[in-house]
Parts: structure tokens; sequence; C-alpha cells
């Protein structure tokens, strides 16, 4: 039986009692501990100088000045980028996008993973095959591009919600999950005269609330983060998801300076794209970085859970 | 066991020796008949996935027929009419489609050679760690990247390599020129890559410290009974024991070699860079997306998935027969 949300983290191999390390073991934990820290600092590295960059006077970065602290402190390009109204709509965007497409892969997931859980379901193996079968071979770019645009998709949220609605790693996740619940509860409930719909309702969600909440997250994060499907389907600036956003902004697609125009006369604040970029990267970044710690062992165990059965 | 056995309903109640063979094909249409009757409520919860299955994933795959066919935009999904090998013969004979090739076998295997066994490491140095708290700490921070969205590690990227970024200051510290790195060629790998194993080996380290766990504590004791050091109890019992883990991670990351960071690479090559960056994913988005050669783009594509898929299968049989771990 798995539990879900329970700590991963492995306990330390225990020292052997009655041997005192040897020197050289000694060594490797010193040399172990400076890697490791090694490991931390590189890994926050960019998200402290970009934040840093984001508050520094443009002609320090210019320069090549800004690394961990930010020099000229200021919060010009931050008014400059919230003044803009198109940050907004994008930002806006993105949670429609991500809250529409998270419900519809919800409900398809659960819908599969339970049929898929029941063992003595007739042809419950080939309908496991047709999914796993995709996930080591795909139409590719051109076809679903063609699919997608010939169905009339083009320009609304289905383009981004229906190509991807379920994840078969998280299909396979789930079907593990419903396969460790008790059998009795649900036949318990069949006796009482509730049918299959009602089960599933009544008795197998609200025990599935944790690998519900982990399928939510690993939807939820990757629709928040996803940019190429509207970037292929979208054409309109005002259906621009906030990745989208920020993608022409690095690619300099849209004109990087005229973002400070939101600022009307204040012509001695000209923006560099350094710094807006880097703003516009923190204030993308922060909602992740917000609820990260709160999901993150979620996550952990949701891809333990479909390592068990994958 | 047993008592599990008895309360599951089972199909045939009554009978507790296996059907014949005989007997089974008999009954084929009558349990499929029964099947439904008895589990239409099931089926019926299966439909709309089908459904999703069969238009995004099944008729993407039939769709690419409109390699063999000319294909018109606003005409038929399927394409207009037979050309045969025609689009297939043009990619093999299209030097821009061997560059891209060979950019994506060179990109693939320095990131397979990369974030394949970092994780590995890293995993087996979290695991010597003593202090549970430090460790989660290091664990914790480590999993951070792979919550990114592909645009914001690519702008942190441009933002780290530019000219005035990070990279250059050091470049300068150090007494050179600073170099516009995304503008070069010969930079695009090394800056992919290490942007790869940034983004990637902590993540990685997840499923082999869960393995880590589950080496037997009693091997150690025997290995140190027969006078291993630390370091032979690592080589002779630790690696032996997360290996299935190893392969089947081996497997999955061969079998997604050939789409090798499309998002990414989408997002940091230029022109300038075209010439290490381009891969046959890119090269079919410019051809197809941006150019409208349909037929053309998804030749290469097909061709693209076919050799995927024959490396997953391929790799799965080699460790089937070496090692005895596979997917299925």
């Amino acid at each position: 039986m798995v539990t879900i949300g329970a700590s991963t983290s492995a306990p330390a191999r225990k020292q052997q009692p009655g041997h005192r390390p040897t020197r050289g073991y000694r060594v490797f934990r010193v040399v172990n501990a400076v890697i490791l820290t090694g490991v931390v600092l590189v890994t926050l590295y960019p998200f402290v100088t970009i934040v840093a960059r984001s508050l520094s006077d443009n002609a320090y970065i210019v320069s090549g000045k800004v690394n961990l602290i930010p020099r000229g402190f200021n919060l010009a390009a931050y008014k400059a980028v919230m003044a803009d109204p198109m940050f907004w709509t994008s930002y806006r965007n993105t949670v429609v996008y991500t809250a529409a497409a998270t419900a519809v892969s919800l409900v398809l997931t659960t819908c599969y993973a339970y049929v898929l859980s029941k063992p003595q379901l007739k042809g419950r193996t080939a309908l496991v095959g047709i999914a796993v079968f995709t996930m080591f071979f795909s139409g590719g770019l051109i076809p679903n591009y063609i699919l997608v645009t010939s169905l009339g998709l083009k320009n609304t949220l289905w383009a981004i919600a229906l190509p991807n609605a379920i994840s078969v790693f998280n299909l396979l996740v789930m079907k593990a999950f419903f396969e460790s619940l008790p059998v009795e509860l649900e036949e318990a409930a069949a006796v009482d005269g509730l049918n299959t719909y009602g089960i599933l309702l009544r008795i197998v969600l609200p025990l599935s609330k944790a690998v519900l909440a982990t399928m939510f997250l690993f939807y939820a994060v990757s629709f928040w983060n996803s940019w190429f499907a509207a970037f292929l389907y979208m054409d309109r600036m005002d259906l621009f998801p906030v990745t989208v956003y920020l993608r022409n902004l690095i690619a300099g697609a849209t004109d990087a300076t005229s973002v400070g125009g939101g600022l009307g006369s204040a012509s001695d604040v000209v923006q560099s794209a350094a710094t807006i970029q880097s703003v516009t990267i923190v204030l993308t970044v922060l909602p992740i970085l917000a609820v990260y710690p709160f999901i993150q062992r979620y996550f952990v165990s949701g891809v333990m859970l479909g390592a068990v059965k994958g | 066991m047993t008592a599990s056995d008895t309360a599951r309903p089972v199909a045939d109640p009554g009978s507790p020796s296996p059907p014949t063979t005989r007997t089974r094909r008999r009954a084929g249409r009558h349990t499929w008949r029964r099947a439904l009757r008895r589990d239409w409520q099931l089926y019926s919860l299966a439909v709309l996935p089908l459904l999703f299955f069969l238009v995004f994933r099944y008729l993407p795959m039939l769709g690419n027929v409109i390699a063999f066919r000319r294909f018109q935009p606003g005409g038929s999904v399927f394409g207009e009419r037979w050309v045969g090998l025609r689009y297939i013969r043009m990619f093999l004979s299209d030097p821009t489609f061997w560059d891209v090739f060979t950019n994506t076998l060179v990109l693939g295997l320095l990131t397979l050679l990369s974030c394949f066994p970092l994780p590995i490491v890293l995993a087996l140095l979290l695991n010597e760690l003593r202090s549970r708290r430090l460790k989660r700490f290091v664990q914790s921070v480590s999993y951070l990247p792979h919550f990114l969205s592909i645009v914001i590690v690519a702008a942190m990227v441009m933002q780290l390599v530019s000219v005035d970024g990070t990279v250059n200051q050091l470049v300068r510290a150090l007494g050179g020129e600073a170099v516009p790195f995304l503008q070069q060629a010969g930079w695009f790998r090394t800056i992919y890559v290490s942007s790869e194993v940034w983004q990637t080996v902590g993540w990685g380290t997840i499923l082999y410290l869960a393995a880590l766990t589950a080496v037997d504590e009693d091997l150690y004791e025997a290995a140190r009974i027969d006078g291993a050091n630390r370091w032979r109890q690592t080589w002779h019992v630790t690696l032996p024991g997360i290996r299935p883990t190893m392969v089947t991670l081996l497997i999955l990351n061969i079998g997604t070699f050939m789409a090798v960071g499309f998002e990414k690479i989408l997002l940091l090559y230029n022109p300038l860079t075209y010439p290490t960056a381009d891969v046959i994913s890119t090269y079919l988005f410019r051809v197809g997306i941006v150019s409208n050669n349909f037929s053309y783009a998804a030749a290469i594509g097909l061709f693209e998935s076919v050799i995927g898929l024959t490396l997953v299968l391929s790799a799965n049989a080699i460790s089937r027969r070496t090692v005895g771990t596979s997917l299925w």
C-alpha cells in the first residue's frame, strides 16, 4: 500500500557501530559537503541574479556590474511592466487556460484510470495498451497542427486543453492508486445498491483526495508552464498566456522599450530590454516559487507512485 | 491473499478450475455480451477518454500519410493524391537534413551522457549525508528548476550569458573579452547541455534515492565483514542494488533521444547558431509551420518518430537479454 505525501527521503546510511570512520572517509565527507553546497549555490544563483537585475538601474547592468546585489536600487522597471495592460491580460489568460485545461484533464484522466483499475473488466489490457502505446509513438507536430487547425480550434482555449488532455504518465499514477484501494468498500456499496457512477463519486473519489491533489498539481503546473501550444495556435496578442508574453519579450518580437510607455510622459525612464526582461521573469516565476514549498512533496510522491507500477 | 481473492467478484462463479481453451473460445462472444451488459457503466466512463486518444493521438498518426501524399492547406486533412516516396527522397537528398540529423545525434548524445549519470552521482552523494535536515534542504533546492517553464529557463540563460551577464563578468574578471555566447555556434552545445543539467539533474535523483532506501542493509553488513571499505560497498552493493532503476531510466532517456529539447532549442537558437543548434524537430517546425511545406515536414517527422520508436524497442530488447530488466 502506498501512502501519498509520505516522507520520501531515505534514512542516512547507518554508521557501523564499533568502527571509527577511516581517514579517507572523513576527507570524503568534507568534500561531499563542499560539492553539495556548490550544487545548492549553482541552483539558486540564477534566481538571485535575476532578482538583483530586476531591481537595478539600467546603467549598472549594461556596464556588467550587477550579479548578486542590486546596484542603483529602483522599482521603475516593476512599475513599467505592471503598467502594461497586456501583461495583465496574458496573466489572466494563463489563469483561465490553466483552470479550464486542468479541469478537463482531471475528469478524463480520473474516468479512464478508474476503468483501467478494474482487473476483471473484459478488454482492459487493450484499453491500457491504447494509452501506453502513445507514450512511445506519436503522430508528430505537423499532423497535430493540421488536425487542430482543421477542427477550428485555433484561437480558442480548446487548442491548449484538448490535445494534451490526458498525460499517460499521470493516468498510470492514478490507476496504480485506484488499484491499491480495498475492493471490499466498493463491493459493500454495490450491495447497498449504488451503481458504478455512485461508487466512483461517493466512495472512491472521497478516498482519493491525496491522489486527486497530486494530479491537480501535475496538470496545473504543466499547463501553467506551457507555452508552445499557445505560441502555435494563438494568433492574437490578447490571447497569449504569460509564457508567450515573456517569450516574445526575449525573442524581441515586441519592442521591449515600448513597455515603458505605460509611464506616459516620463521620458527619463527609458527601460532597457534587460531590466524589463528580468522583471517579467520575476513576476512570472513568483507564483510557482510561492507554492513550491507546499506542492513539492506531492510531486515527489506522485513520481514514486508512477514508478512503482510504471 | 486468499481473502482478497475470494472477495473479488469472479467472472464465472462456481467454476474454480480454469476453463479449457475450447470452452473459452466457444464462450467468447457470450462473455463479451455479458461483460457489456454487466459493466456498461464502466465502459461508458471510458468513452470520452477513448475519443481523446483516437482523435488527438491516433488520428495524427494516420495523418502522417500526407508524407506520401500531396497536401494542400485548406484541402483534405489526409492530402490530395499519392506521390509515393517523393518527400522521403527529397529529404534524403537535402544537405540541410543531414546537418540537422547530425546535430540531433550530437546534442542527444551529449545530453544523455550528462543528464543520465549525473543524477546517479548526486543521489549517491546525498545518500552519504548524515544530517537528514541538510539532505532534505539540498533535495528541495535541487528539485526547484524542474518546476519552471522552459520559457523562464531560456530567459534566465539569456540573461546569464548576455554580454553584461554573470558569465561575461567572470570572463572579464579573468582578463578576457566579453563573448556574445548565444551568437556563436561554437558555444551553443555547451550552453544547451549546461542548462539542461541545471534543470533536470536534481529532479532526476528522486527515483534513485527511493531505490537506495530499498537496498538491503544486511548486504552492507556482509560486505563490511568481508572487509569492504565504503567505496567498495558502494561499488559492489549500492550500484548493483539500484541497477534496475538505472536501466529503466536509461531506456526512457533513449526513448526521448530524437526529440532533444525541441522547445528549449526553439527559444535559444537563432540563424547564427543554426550550424550547431538546428535539430530535426526545429528544422521540420520551420519547414512545416513557418514555410507551409506540410508534406515535406511530415515526412521528416515520421522518420524522426520511427527512429525514436526503434531506439526504445531495441534498447528495451537489449536490456531484457543482457540485464533482465525491461519496460514491458
